[in-house]
């Protein structure tokens, strides 16, 4: 919301605060400025002259030898400009003066454009006649750029200091408007906050005006959809004289970046500022049938809008209709067949409240937002459009536009139940939840300056909230109030007097953190990626068509394709990650991430899904292999304490992975996740193009099986026995079988098996494979005998010969 | 007997002193000691000798060895420092080689900071609290007085799954699941992941990470929330940085705030960082609506309380000065390993 300092001065006389300490001031308030600028920024020595004798350059054809009038004298100035003349008047920068930007290039020029008298082509110019681009306003709120600004139609003289003349010498601000203050879209609600922000006297505008004649039924106005338009208001004018707005009007629309147009369209923009109200200006003539209806359009009804376009509506959207058909969409824009143009002669003023809602839905479907549109959508109040409307006579009045009809005709059936609420609220409460102690005076004070007319009675607060106050309804509402002008840096600080026990980590916080440990512990990167991706993903991970991952939850209205499932795998922003690092020429990449993955458990997600928390770990580089990432593994669920017997059984099966080189992970006979080498495919269509290696881990199972009640177990002070095992086994037997001999046959005494060596090759012959165990044997009680540990090592040997391996000598 | 034992040992020692390594101080030891030892020999005569001779003898020999022998030790220990020395000297390193990396992974930005303002608040008792990532709008939106036809119920901000379902837009349901329980106090932080429907850009993603806090009682005031929010800014941002808080609008408090602080970068001063404000906006805060209370079930006659909600990822962009926020997502490992 713009509103700038002369428009705020109008409704606040006596405001005396610009710039910096105003917007400090007022942002404290609850109106925060977000930026403001001074209008004449970059502007010096700039003053009105009257170009008294225009003689061309006697060195080059462009350009033109002004003498201009400065009231005090007359000076020599150059210009190329083609649209100057003999008794123009124009603003011109004098030596040692500051324009804010050049004709010559479109540059941002942050300090201005200093000017200096000099010679042009061998002749003098003392300064620089200036076009309204070079002043730093946009041309286009000026009628357009045709050169050097004509002056002459404002009331100045040479000499004037031409910043004023243009009404230039201004501050413009822009609020930030939070939503429950619709009556801050509007320039008097802005001042109304300023006033009280300052201790300045808020003044209303003139809504009072002396109508020229009388007529009840000029135009008929009905109402079919009340549910969209609780209020509709008419005035009449006749004898309409179009022209050109004064200067002052002009000048305000200008400062806020509203183009001026004529009288009439500039009072309704120049009200709509004011009070936040759109209005409608119709020409009565193009009325047919002397008659307004509102209604919801059909489907695919067509509608040429003012400007120009043809739009198809539907049965949510709501029309102004005339006797035979559409002429305006209800809140948004006029149509072309009854806008008025400067041949109209009667006027027909419209201002009416619409339902918020609809026409955000309604300008959202066609396409077409607008000043009016933005300002329905948030909800006006309906009293304000009728004080509206008669301001809108009032200054059709003082700019003699026409003749005022004294009837106004409207719709307004809850005219008498849209009044003054009545609110009574405590003080006592007030002043506990701010923490503070005001007075009921103290309290009255503040809020009468923003009209909630309070009266005290005893310890409470009586106070009357205008219908255009939407967002105060209890005491809450009131303490902020109190506490906005009171001051919210007045407040002292404490904190919270409370009896609480604060709580331990969860589990899943404990093991979340454990498994970050181990990931870092391991250099790898936390990575974050999107929650949503494409569904394309599972193509590029070669899910099989009927695949479960596939079963994923769309979003209904997603950026983009990109972004359009929930992801139920890490997998894809883990490699999606790496390729990113390895496309940058990075030789060694390892991430992690934990996040949420998102498994549906009804068809039409009635109930919210599984989110099931998720480590996946990804990697490419030397030193990695499947074994790596194995240890990953086995770390996490050693650091989660998982109780159960912990297995890795291949799996050839996931379409992402190598089929041979990867494992389901079980804890007992839950499998929990996998771990192994990405599929040469899926790295292609990912462009990494050395071995990459992965692991995805549901944390969700990992928590339900771990224990951290557990209990120490003792270490044995005695020194250890260690015997090395060299077999040859049998080529399929797999490790996992040989390792379960030598913990079920080494009992208690084995505390721990190392596998050191493994071999195959000409040497152990083709069906065989050698393996070499480092065995440790140690007793808690007392030093073990060789007699004791070669026991053990036969009954191990005995196991082991039943799988059919032999030790070699 | 006739032995001059003083003759032997300055011989001994003059041999000693002049011996060029261990090895030749272990000859002279078993030319004295060793079975044919010049000492050893005198030894083997002795039963020759009267008692009262052989005690005389015995206790010069006596003296003579452990001279000899003492001075062996100390020439001995002399050879070995200077074999260390040798050993030690030979065996000096250029430090400044480069070291051997401990390749330890890092934390994301948005984890370190989540970390920092979690354990602030758990320093002051608050219990952390999660909730579903994808949720219901009723939680959302409805409890926490966003009613329906509500601009920020709009399309255009809220990814919707269905009519009923949504992607949480901040991680205030999970206060309305607490609030809901009607265990007071209350006094919580709730975090993760929330979803915007913003296009992703310098300052936007569509998905980003808040953290929030309630606390609720009988009587907990905005003063309250006005000093535990300036000892979490102190906690963050350092202790010399300044809080202000200004009026602001949430449909979930009433009265509401936003909390600037002091520019970190000027001291307050207005620099380019704070765009020449002198103030940072943090965070959005205020006293739980009465409306909210209502609709979650509650007493509001019995509840006054705060709330507050941070972004994390605003917070990382600002503590570490990163200026575009594509770059938290993206996983260069360049990127992510300057964080600790």
């Amino acid at each position: 919301m713009k509103a700038s300092d002369k428009f705020l001065k109008y409704y606040v006389k006596d405001l005396d605060v610009k710039g910096k300490e105003f917007s400090e001031a007022i942002t404290m308030t609850g109106t925060k400025v977000e930026t403001y600028e001074n209008l004449s920024k970059n502007l010096e020595n700039i003053i009105v002259v009257r170009l008294d004798k225009i003689e061309k350059h006697p060195n080059a054809d462009k350009l033109v030898v002004c003498q201009c009038n400065t009231g005090k004298e007359v000076i020599q100035i150059v210009t190329g400009a083609p649209n100057v003349y003999e008794g123009m008047l124009c603003p011109a920068v004098l030596d040692g003066g500051r324009v804010a930007a050049s004709a010559h290039d479109d540059k941002e020029h942050p300090d201005g454009i200093k000017i200096k008298a000099g010679k042009l082509r061998d002749v003098l110019s003392n300064g620089m006649l200036c076009s309204i681009g070079e002043l730093g306003r946009p041309a286009d709120l000026y009628g357009g750029d045709d050169g050097i600004l004509d002056m002459s139609s404002i009331d100045c003289k040479p000499g004037d200091d031409a910043i004023k003349a243009l009404n230039l010498d201004d501050t413009l601000y822009d609020f930030e408007i939070t939503s429950n203050r619709v009556d801050c879209y509007s320039v008097i609600g802005i001042a109304r906050e300023v006033a009280a922000t300052f201790g300045k006297t808020f003044t209303y505008p003139k809504t009072t005006f002396t109508p020229s004649f009388k007529d009840n039924s000029y135009i008929k106005v009905e109402v079919l959809d009340q549910d969209l338009c609780p209020m509709f208001a008419t005035r009449f004018v006749k004898n309409l004289k179009i022209e050109d707005s004064p200067e002052w009007l002009k000048d305000s629309l200008r400062a806020v970046g509203i183009r001026p147009i004529n009288n009439i369209v500039d009072i309704t923009n120049f009200v709509m500022m004011e009070y936040g109200q759109p209005m409608h200006a119709y020409d009565y003539d193009t009325i047919r049938g002397k008659k307004i209806v509102v209604k919801r359009a059909k489907d695919n009804d067509k509608f040429t809008t003012l400007d120009g376009q043809e739009r198809e509506l539907n049965d949510s959207m709501l029309t102004i209709c005339d006797g035979e058909g559409a002429i305006g969409l209800a809140g948004i824009m006029g149509g072309e067949n009854s806008m008025i143009t400067k041949d109209c002669k009667n006027l027909l003023l419209e201002a009416a409240n619409f339902n918020g809602v609809n026409i955000r839905l309604s300008s959202k479907k066609l396409g077409l937002r607008t000043e009016a549109s933005n300002l329905f959508e948030k909800g006006l109040d309906p009293n304000n459009a009728i004080a509206a409307l008669n301001r809108a006579c009032a200054l059709i009045e003082d700019l003699h536009c026409g003749e005022i009809c004294e009837d106004m005709i409207y719709f307004y059936p809850k005219e008498k139940e849209n009044v003054n609420r009545l609110l009574q609220v405590s003080v006592d409460k007030i002043n506990n939840l701010l923490g503070v102690d005001i007075d009921a005076l103290t309290m009255k004070k503040v809020l009468d300056r923003i009209e909630l007319t309070t009266e005290i009675d005893g310890n409470s607060l009586k106070i009357s909230v205008p219908t255009w106050r939407q967002d105060i309804w209890n005491y809450a509402d009131v303490a902020e109030e109190v506490m906005r002008f009171y001051g919210y840096d007045k407040v002292d600080e404490s904190l919270p007097n409370l009896d609480i026990v604060p709580s331990i980590s969860s589990k899943s916080d404990i093991i979340e953190n454990a498994s970050m440990l181990v990931a870092r512990f391991n250099g790898f990167d936390e990575a974050m990626n999107y929650s949503f991706e494409s569904s394309k993903v599972y193509d590029k991970l070669l899910y099989s068509s009927d695949a479960k991952e596939r079963n994923y939850i769309k979003i209904f209205n997603p950026l983009g394709e990109d972004f359009e499932i929930m992801r139920t795998q890490l997998v894809n922003g883990i490699l999606k990650s790496l390729s990113t690092n390895y496309n940058r020429g990075l030789k060694e990449a390892k991430l992690f991430e934990i996040a949420n993955i998102y498994l549906p458990l009804d068809e039409k997600i009635e109930v919210l899904p599984d989110e099931r928390k998720t480590i996946a770990m990804g990697g490419f580089g030397k030193n990695l292999d499947f074994f790596s990432f194995k240890g990953y593994v086995e770390e996490i669920l050693s650091a989660s304490h998982v109780k159960g017997k912990i297995s890795f059984v291949k799996n050839e099966n996931i379409s992402y992975m190598h089929p041979g080189r990867t494992a389901d992970v079980y804890i007992d006979d839950v499998c929990i996740g996998f771990v192994g080498e990405v599929h040469e495919i899926v790295l292609k269509n990912y462009d990494i193009h050395t071995r990459t290696y992965l692991l995805q881990l549901d944390l969700k199972n990992i928590i339900e099986k771990s224990d951290f009640m557990f209990k120490y177990s003792e270490v044995s002070k005695f020194p250890r026995s260690e015997r090395d095992l060299s077999m040859t086994v049998p080529k399929d037997i797999t490790i996992d079988k040989i390792e379960e001999i030598l913990k079920v046959r080494g009992g208690k005494l084995l505390e721990s098996i190392e596998l050191f060596d493994i071999y195959e090759g000409a040497q152990v012959g083709e069906n065989f494979k050698s393996v070499a165990y480092n065995l440790s044997f140690g007793s808690k009680d007392h030093s073990l005998t060789s007699e004791e540990v070669d026991k053990v090592i036969d009954k191990i040997i005995n196991g082991l010969k039943t799988l059919g391996i032999e030790l070699r000598k | 007997m006739d032995i001059n034992l003083d003759k032997i040992k300055d011989k001994a020692i003059e041999s000693i002193d002049n011996a060029s390594d261990l090895k030749a101080l272990d000859d002279i030891r078993v030319s004295y000691f060793g079975k044919k030892g010049e000492i050893t020999a005198i030894m083997q005569r002795f039963k020759e000798l009267k008692d009262e001779e052989r005690k005389e003898l015995g206790k010069a020999i006596n003296l003579v060895k452990s001279a000899i022998e003492d001075e062996i030790k100390l020439r001995q220990k002399k050879f070995t420092e200077k074999i260390l020395g040798e050993k030690l000297k030979r065996e000096a390193i250029d430090v400044t080689l480069p070291s051997k990396k401990v390749n330890i992974g890092h934390l994301h930005p948005c984890t370190i900071v989540y970390n920092d303002v979690r354990k602030i608040f758990e320093k002051m008792g608050y219990t952390v609290v999660t909730g579903p990532e994808i949720e219901y709008d009723l939680y959302n939106f409805e409890k926490l007085n966003i009613e329906k036809g509500h601009p920020a119920r709009d399309e255009q901000d809220t990814f919707y799954i269905n009519d009923k379902v949504l992607l949480r837009t901040q991680t205030s349901p999970v206060q309305a699941r607490v609030m809901e329980k009607g265990k007071l106090p209350i006094c919580i932080i709730s975090a993760g992941r929330v979803f915007r429907s913003d296009s992703v850009d310098a300052t936007h993603s569509p998905t980003f990470h808040q953290i929030e806090g309630l606390v609720v009682s009988d009587n907990i005031s905005f003063a309250d929330l006005k000093g535990t929010l300036t000892v979490f800014a102190k906690s963050f941002f350092g202790n010399d940085i300044k809080t202000r808080f200004r009026p602001h609008h949430f449909p979930f408090t009433e009265p509401s705030a936003e909390m600037d602080v002091s520019c970190f970068k000027c001291g307050g001063k207005g620099c380019r960082f704070c765009k020449n404000e002198g103030w940072i906006e943090i965070l959005g805060c205020g006293m739980v609506n009465p409306k909210v209370y209502e609709l979650c079930g509650l007493d509001k006659d019995k509840c006054q309380g705060f709330a507050f909600g941070i972004g994390i990822e605003r917070l990382a962009l600002l503590k570490y000065e990163i200026d575009d926020m594509r770059l938290l997502y993206e996983n260069d490992m360049r990127f992510l390993n300057q964080f600790d």
